[in-house]
C-alpha cells in the first residue's frame, strides 16, 4: 500500500523553482531514500509534506488523506513526525522534557482537570512519564534523561531528536540527513538504529543523506532530485551506476561522492 | 478645501521630523535587528545640547545644529560600545530590555539635570508668516522640511555611492560574510550609530524650532510613534522610513483637526496594528520567508 | 486526593484570615503588603506570556488599565444596586458576593481583549510583538483618556474601598495555584516549547496559536484582576498610572526575579515594591536606578536572580527521591 503519495507538487521561491512538477511515492515499510546535490531542493521537499512552506500545486496525499492545506501541527498529529538538518531540540530544557513535549498530542487531559490535578491528570502525567522512560530507555539516553539537552554530545543530540520524533508516535518518519557531522562508525551504529527503529514500530522512513554509504546501505529505493527536479529512481543498484545521477554529482559537485 | 492643504503642510513638517527619527532606527534595525528604544530619548539629548549651544553659548542656528548632531553621534556611539556591543550574542530579548533601560536612564538623569518642566527653546530665526491665499506657511515649516530633505539625501548619497554606505549595506545583509570580506563590522555598527543619532539630533533641533518646547520626556512619544513610520515605510528601508514619516505625520495632522486632538497619538498605533496584520513587511518591504 | 483538596482549601482559608489579622499591622506595612501582593500577581502574569511562552508582551499596563476601569465602573455606576438586590444576605456578605463578580468580569473582560489583540499580533516575532502590545497598552490609554463616563483625564474618583490584605491574598494564592499547574503539566510544557523552538514545538503536534493566546489570555485575565484590586484599593483611578512606566516596571519585576520563574516574579515584586519605599521622595534619582538596574542585569546576569528555577520546599523532597531511584536502579 501506497502510505505516501506525493503527485505534481511544484514551490517556488520568489520565481525560482526550488521543487517542480515533483512525482514519487512511498511504499507502508519501505525506507525511502532522497539524494541530491546541495540546493537540489530536498529539505524543501520535507517542508512542504510537513506544512511549513504552502506548495505552489500539486498534491500531497497521506493515507488517502490530502494534507497540503493542513498546519503543521495537524500533520504531525496524522502521524508523520521530522528531525531538522541542523537539530532543533529545544535546548534548554532536559532530555526527559523533550520527549515529553513530543508526547503532547498523545497524552494531553482537559485544561480544567489540569487545573484542579485531578486523577485523571495525575494517571495521565504518570503514564507519559514512564512512556517516555521506554522511548528514552530504547534509545539510550534514559541516563542522561536530566541533562539539558544543549549540553549533550553531537552525536547523542541527533539521536535524541530521533527519539523525540518517535513520541509523536508517528507512521511516517522523515529524517533530515541524521548522518551529518557523524565518524564513519558512528554512521554505521545510526544505519543499525534507523532499520532497527523500522522493524521495531513498524513505521515508514523516508532519508535525505549525503553519506552514500549510508544510503546505499539501509534505502530499499532512492530518488534522486537535482534543480527540484526528479532525475532518477530506483534501487540503490540502479542509481549508482545510472549516468544522470553520476553527471548530475560529478559534473559540479564532486567532493560530495568522495566523502 | 484650503483647511485640508493647510493640513497636509503641517503635516509634512511634523513627517520630516518622523522621517529623520525613523532613519536611525531602520539603520540600526537593518544591522543588528535590535528596535532601539533609546532612539527617541537621543532625539530628545539633541534638543538640549541644542537648546544649550544656542541658548547658554549662543551659537548660531547652523553651529547649534551641527553641535547638537556632532554631540549625539558621540553619545549615540558609547551607548552602543557600552550597553549594546556586549550583547551582541546574547538572545534578542536581552537587547531590547536593555534598549528600555537606557531608555530610561537617559531620561531621568535630563530630569535629574535640569528637571521635568518643559523649558522654551532659544529662538534664533525670528518667525516669519507668509500668505498663499488662505494657507499659512512659515518660515520655520520651510526650514524643517528643507533640512530634513537635505539631510535624506546626504544619507542616501552616503550609503549608495560611499565606501562606507557600501561596508553598511554589506553588514546589513550578512554579517559573517561581511567579517570575512575584512569589513571592520564594530566599526560599521559604530558609524551606523553615530550617523542615525546624529539625525535624530537634528530632528530635536527642528523641533525645538518649531514647537518652541523642550522637555526630559518629550523623546518617548515621538520615538514610538518614528519606529511605526519605519515600519511603515518598510523597516530596514532607508526611503520607506522617510515615506512612512511623511504618511505618519500627515495622517496624525489630519486626525487631530478633523476628528478628535485627543486621539491622535493612538493614530500610530492603530496604523501600526493595521500594517503588521495587512503588510507586515511594510509598504515599499519584500515578504521574507522564515527559513525552516 | 480528596484529602488534599480539603487541606489546600483549609491553607487557603487560614492565609485570608491572616490577612484580617494583619489589620492590627502599621498601616503602612499593610499598604507595603497589599502592593506587594497586587505587583505580584502583575508580575506571575506577564512572566507567563514573556517567561513561560516566550513572547514578548510590554502592555502589560494596558490589561491592568481594562480590568480596574472596568470592575471600578461597575460598583460605581451598579454597584449599590446589585447590593441591593441581594438584600436577603447581611450586607457584608451581599459585598462581598458583588465585588468577586465584578473583579471576576473585569478580568474576563481584560481576558476578552486579550483574545481579540492576541489573535492577530501573536503571530508577531519578538520584537514586533513588543511594540504591538506596546501600541496596545497606549492606545487603551487614550480610550480612557477620551471616555468621560469614567472621568477621561480627570481621573476616576469615588471607588468604594472593597480590596483589603485578605482579597489580595485569595487572589494571589489563585493565580499562584492556576499558573503553577499549568506550566507543570503537558500544557505547560508545551508553552514552554514554544519559547525554546516555535518551529520544532510546532513539529511535535503542538498548535503552538493555541497556546500563545492561552497564555495571553491567562495573562491578561489576571493583569484585570490586580487592576481591579488595586482601584478598589486606592479608591480612585487615574490614567496616568497606567502609561508605559507602569508596563515597564512589571517588566523589571520578573527580567529581576528571573524570566520563566514563579517565584522569581514573586521576589522581583517584593524588590520593586519595596525599593521605591526605600527611595521615597527621591522619585527621579529611584528611576535613575531602576534603569541602571536593569541594564546592570542584563549585563552581568540575563537569567535573573532566580534564573528560570524555582524555590519550593520542595525541591529537597525531590533530590531524596532521585537519589532513592537511582540506589535502587544500580541494586537491580
Amino acid at each position: 500500500m501506497r502510505i505516501l503519495e506525493v503527485s505534481n507538487l511544484s514551490c517556488a521561491f520568489g520565481g525560482l523553482m526550488a521543487v517542480a512538477n515533483l512525482d514519487f511515492y512511498v511504499e507502508e515499510k519501505e525506507i525511502l531514500g532522497i539524494i541530491g546535490p546541495n540546493g537540489a531542493g530536498k529539505t524543501t521537499v520535507f517542508n512542504l509534506i510537513t506544512g511549513f512552506y504552502p506548495p505552489l500545486r500539486g498534491e500531497i496525499i497521506f493515507k488517502g488523506k490530502n494534507i497540503e492545506r493542513l498546519k503543521p501541527y495537524e500533520i504531525t498529529r496524522l502521524g508523520i513526525a521530522r528531525t531538522f538538518q541542523n537539530p532543533r531540540l529545544f535546548k534548554q530544557l532536559t532530555v526527559m522534557d523533550n520527549v515529553r513535549i513530543a508526547m503532547h498530542k498523545v497524552h494531553n487531559v482537559h485544561i480544567l482537570d489540569t487545573l484542579l490535578r485531578g486523577s485523571k491528570f495525575l494517571e495521565e502525567e504518570k503514564i507519559q512519564e514512564e512512556k517516555a522512560r521506554e522511548i528514552l530507555e530504547f534509545f539510550h539516553l534514559y541516563e542522561r534523561r536530566d541533562e539539558i539537552a544543549q549540553n549533550l554530545p553531537y552525536g547523542e543530540q541527533r539521536r535524541l531528536e530521533i527519539a523525540r520524533a518517535m513520541a509523536t508516535n508517528p507512521i511516517l518518519l522523515l529524517l533530515d540527513e541524521p548522518a551529518a557531522g557523524m565518524n564513519p562508525y558512528e554512521a554505521k551504529e545510526l544505519i543499525n538504529l534507523i532499520s532497527y527503529i523500522r522493524d521495531k514500530f513498524n513505521i515508514t522512513i523516508i532519508l535525505i543523506e549525503h553519506h552514500m554509504e549510508v544510503v546505499m546501505e539501509i534505502c530499499e529505493r532512492i530518488i534522486v532530485l537535482d534543480y527540484g527536479m526528479k532525475i532518477a529512481e530506483g534501487k540503490p543498484e540502479e542509481i549508482r551506476n545510472n549516468p544522470k545521477v553520476i553527471e548530475a554529482y560529478l559534473g559540479r559537485e564532486e567532493e560530495s561522492v568522495i566523502s | 478645501m484650503e483647511n485640508v492643504i493647510q493640513q497636509i503642510l503641517n503635516g509634512i513638517s511634523l513627517g520630516s521630523i518622523y522621517a529623520l527619527i525613523a532613519l536611525g532606527y531602520t539603520m540600526v534595525y537593518g544591522i543588528l535587528r535590535l528596535i532601539n528604544f533609546a532612539h527617541g530619548d537621543i532625539y530628545m539629548m539633541g534638543a538640549f545640547l541644542g537648546y544649550f549651544a544656542l541658548g547658554l553659548w549662543n551659537f548660531s542656528f547652523p553651529i547649534g545644529l551641527l553641535f547638537a548632531m556632532g554631540g549625539a553621534a558621540v553619545l549615540g556611539i558609547i551607548i552602543e560600545r557600552f550597553a549594546y556591543r556586549p550583547l551582541r550574542l546574547a538572545p534578542r530579548i536581552s537587547l531590547l530590555i536593555t534598549a528600555i533601560g537606557v531608555s530610561f536612564l537617559l531620561e531621568n538623569l535630563m530630569v535629574l539635570w535640569v528637571g521635568a518642566s518643559p523649558r522654551p527653546f532659544p529662538q534664533k530665526i525670528p518667525l516669519q508668516i507668509y500668505f498663499i491665499g488662505d494657507i499659512v506657511v512659515t518660515n520655520r515649516q520651510i526650514i524643517i522640511v528643507l533640512v530634513s530633505i537635505t539631510l535624506m539625501f546626504l544619507l542616501q548619497f552616503i550609503v549608495l555611492k560611499t565606501k562606507v554606505g557600501k561596508a553598511m549595506r554589506a553588514v546589513s545583509f550578512d554579517k559573517e560574510t561581511a567579517l570575512m570580506m575584512g569589513i571592520d563590522i564594530d566599526k560599521v555598527i559604530s558609524l551606523t550609530f553615530a550617523i542615525g543619532s546624529s539625525l535624530a539630533a537634528a530632528a530635536g533641533v527642528l523641533v525645538g524650532l518649531y514647537f518652541n518646547k523642550i522637555d526630559p520626556y518629550m523623546g518617548v512619544m515621538p520615538g514610538l510613534k518614528a519606529f511605526v513610520a519605519a515600519v511603515l515605510g518598510g523597516i530596514g528601508i532607508i526611503p520607506g522610513a522617510m515615506l512612512g514619516g511623511f504618511i505618519l505625520g500627515i495622517a496624525e495632522v489630519l486626525v487631530s483637526a478633523f476628528i478628535s486632538s485627543t486621539v491622535r497619538d493612538a493614530v500610530a498605533f492603530v496604523i501600526l496594528i493595521l500594517i503588521l496584520l495587512i503588510r507586515p513587511s511594510g509598504i515599499l518591504g519584500k515578504y521574507m520567508r522564515e527559513k525552516v | 486526593m480528596k484529602r488534599n483538596y480539603l487541606l489546600l482549601i483549609l491553607i487557603i482559608i487560614f492565609l485570608v484570615y491572616l490577612g484580617r489579622l494583619a489589620r492590627g499591622l502599621n498601616p503602612y506595612f499593610y499598604q507595603i503588603l497589599v502592593f506587594w501582593g497586587i505587583n505580584s500577581i502583575l508580575a506571575m502574569s506577564l512572566n507567563l506570556i514573556n517567561g513561560f511562552a516566550g513572547q514578548f508582551s510590554i502592555g502589560h499596563a494596558g490589561f491592568m488599565a481594562v480590568g480596574g476601569y472596568f470592575s471600578s465602573a461597575l460598583s460605581v455606576y451598579h454597584g449599590e444596586r446589585f447590593i441591593s438586590l441581594l438584600n436577603f444576605l447581611p450586607l457584608n456578605i451581599a459585598q462581598i458576593v458583588v465585588f468577586f463578580v465584578f473583579l471576576l468580569l473585569g478580568g474576563l473582560f481584560s481576558a476578552i481583549l486579550g483574545l481579540i489583540v492576541g489573535i492577530p499580533t501573536l503571530r508577531l516575532k519578538g520584537d514586533y510583538l513588543a511594540i504591538a502590545t506596546l501600541g496596545f497598552g497606549e492606545i487603551v490609554r487614550v480610550t480612557i483618556l477620551n471616555l468621560d463616563i469614567v472621568g477621561g483625564p480627570r481621573g476616576f474618583p469615588g471607588i468604594p474601598q472593597r480590596t483589603d490584605l485578605s482579597w489580595v491574598i485569595f487572589w494571589f494564592i489563585i493565580c499562584l495555584l492556576v499558573i503553577r499547574n499549568i506550566i507543570f503539566s503537558s500544557h505547560g510544557r508545551a508553552i514552554i516549547s514554544i519559547r525554546e523552538d516555535e518551529i520544532a514545538s510546532e513539529t511535535m503536534g503542538i498548535n503552538t496559536t493555541f497556546y500563545k493566546v492561552l497564555a495571553f489570555i491567562i495573562g491578561a485575565f489576571f493583569a484585570g484582576i490586580a487592576g481591579g484590586l488595586f482601584a478598589h484599593y486606592l479608591m480612585m483611578l487615574h490614567p496616568s498610572s497606567f502609561t508605559f512606566f507602569r508596563s515597564v516596571e512589571i517588566l523589571l519585576m520578573i527580567v529581576l526575579g528571573g524570566m520563566g520563574s514563579i517565584t522569581g516574579s514573586i521576589l522581583g515584586a517584593f524588590i520593586l515594591t519595596v525599593l521605591p519605599e526605600a527611595l521615597r521622595g527621591f522619585t527621579y534619582l529611584r528611576l535613575v536606578i531602576y534603569s541602571i538596574i536593569l541594564i546592570g542585569i542584563m549585563l552581568l546576569r540575563p537569567q535573573g536572580i532566580m534564573g528560570g528555577k524555582e524555590f519550593s520546599p520542595l525541591i529537597i523532597k525531590k533530590i531524596y527521591a532521585r537519589v532513592k531511584e537511582n540506589e535502587n536502579t544500580r541494586s537491580k
